[in-house]
């Protein structure tokens, strides 16, 4: 792989952070990608914030912030003795709604009791920005902070930033993710009537039968570093970041454009970015939603850029299910994982493949990662397009 | 003659019991454990309250004594007593 570097700075990846119904540390997320699905819906059963937040900041932070704060400190913890410049490290952490549960609340207390009780921390824990900026005083970061909010995009889009501005020389840590916590009964409702949602409950990603995505959420963390600050320092890399690319459909609100045009001019822009070619990426990590249209328009973009055979695809979704903004970064902590421990976990849920869908699918339990590049997509209602470029590091 | 200067002396057994609901909401709101609740404790050093947090006591404590607490009101109500006492002369 020869790579062309364009004087930027090189990018690694020190430290991971995981809030997942697939389990709650890399270990036991990892090894629960494999499957099976977990029973029923795909919240965080049971997350108790207490480990990361005393009583008082769990009282005052909407769930999504909690889960931001949970996975940026396991990341930090992860990451060993940091020690950066304040002011040169930063902070860039998504989510694709933020506080919707404290939201709905308020506005029944407003119906029910009147303008005089509606809780004054609602702005503050209903901002989009308030991950970020809790996970910044905690840590005392003073570089940029700052939220991205591309619906299912967040993610990918937060690490893509995160990224540039380790690359382009403003920061030498950055702590990056997203978070959602969006399964609230009217959000549920909305999906549902969009006819997004799966009828069936079945989350199977590029299936003849997927018939929609199943909800989740979660969150996911980070922690960037520029190559020089982490060897100095004697950090364990997982991997390293050698580019990223954010484009727009400007087609649907919340149909792909046909064909996958896209999401293949995205990974196009990524490679480019990245500045590797179609032939050193050993690896996809899809957005892969489990819906009809995304799906298929997702596998077409890959196969136009690979040809036959595309190496190795998988989507996490069947068993994670899908969470929103916080999916990129979920997905992202996972492809460190897949580059570090060499494993590819399966597609669950893929029983048989949509006979128009030509990639190969990672099926039945995992299979050996060859080290090289990966892609990691996500595509947000909206036509938001992201794709970060992963790979295997080598000094 | 207000019922928080009550306290302070002869203590009647309504007030008592007032200020063991006071206590309660403080205690759900701030987060504290209830032994710090005392009418000399401040909001901000003992207490670790900002004004945010004094507003959403105020607003249980409304609910709780079923009164009405005006803005302007809580200038210079910097300690548990004078917020009890607050609370006491609208009852």
């Amino acid at each position: 792989m020869e790579l062309k570097r364009r004087g930027r700075r090189r990018v690694v990846v020190t430290g991971l952070g995981i809030v997942s119904c697939a389990g709650m540390s890399l270990d036991k997320f990892f090894e629960g990608l494999n499957g099976p699905a977990p029973e029923g819906d795909r919240r965080v059963r049971d997350f108790d914030p207490t480990p990361w937040l005393d009583v008082k900041q769990a009282r005052r932070g909407d769930r999504f912030q909690q889960f931001s704060v949970a996975a940026a400190q396991m990341a930090l913890d992860d990451a060993g003795e940091l020690d950066p410049d304040p002011a040169r490290a930063g902070v860039i952490f998504g989510t694709g709604v933020g506080g919707l549960e404290t939201l709905e609340k308020q506005i029944q207390i407003h119906i029910e009791k009147g303008p005089r009780r509606v809780s004054p921390f609602l702005v503050p824990m209903l901002m989009a920005n308030a991950g970020a900026a809790a996970i910044s005083m905690r840590l005392g970061w003073r570089g940029p902070c700052e939220t991205v909010v591309t619906a299912c995009a967040a993610g990918t889009h937060s690490i893509g930033a995160a990224y540039r501005l380790i690359a382009w020389g403003r920061c030498d840590v950055v702590m990056t993710g997203s978070a959602e916590a969006a399964m609230t009964p009217v959000a549920m409702a909305a999906f549902s009537n969009m006819t997004a949602l799966s009828t069936s409950g079945e989350s199977r990603p590029f299936d003849r039968r997927r018939d929609g995505f199943v909800m989740g959420e979660g969150g996911g963390a980070l922690v960037l570093e520029d190559l020089g600050h982490a060897q100095a320092r004697g950090a364990r890399i997982y991997a390293e970041v050698l580019g990223a690319a954010s484009s727009a459909d400007a087609h649907h609100i919340t149909a792909p454009l046909p064909g996958g045009a896209g999401a293949l001019a995205c990974m196009e822009l990524a490679l480019e970015d990245a500045g590797i070619s179609p032939s050193d990426v050993t690896h996809v990590n899809a957005h892969g939603t489990s819906t009809p249209l995304n799906d298929l328009a997702e596998a077409e973009a890959l196969a136009k850029l690979f040809g036959s055979p595309t190496p190795p695809v998988t989507s996490l979704k069947g068993v994670t299910g899908h969470s929103l903004g916080a999916a990129g970064a979920i997905e992202g902590v996972a492809t460190a994982l897949t580059i570090h421990r060499r494993q590819i976990p399966p597609t669950v849920g893929l029983e048989e493949l949509d006979p128009e869908i030509h990639i190969d699918v990672v099926t039945g339990g995992p299979r050996p990662f060859e080290d090289g590049a990966v892609l990691s997509n996500s595509f947000g209602f909206g036509g938001h397009n992201g794709t970060i470029v992963l790979a295997t590091f080598r000094d | 003659m207000s019922a928080g200067r009550d306290m302070k002396g002869d203590r009647s057994v309504e007030n008592e019991a007032a200020f063991e609901k006071f206590k309660s909401c403080a205690v759900e709101v701030l987060q504290v454990p209830a032994e710090k609740i005392t009418l000399d404790a401040r909001f901000s050093d003992d207490l670790e309250a900002d004004s945010l947090e004094v507003v959403e006591l105020v607003m249980a404590l409304e609910e709780a004594f079923d009164i009405t607490v005006e803005e302007t009101e809580l200038e210079g109500v910097e300690t548990i007593g004078q917020a009890f006492e607050l609370v006491t002369s609208k009852i």
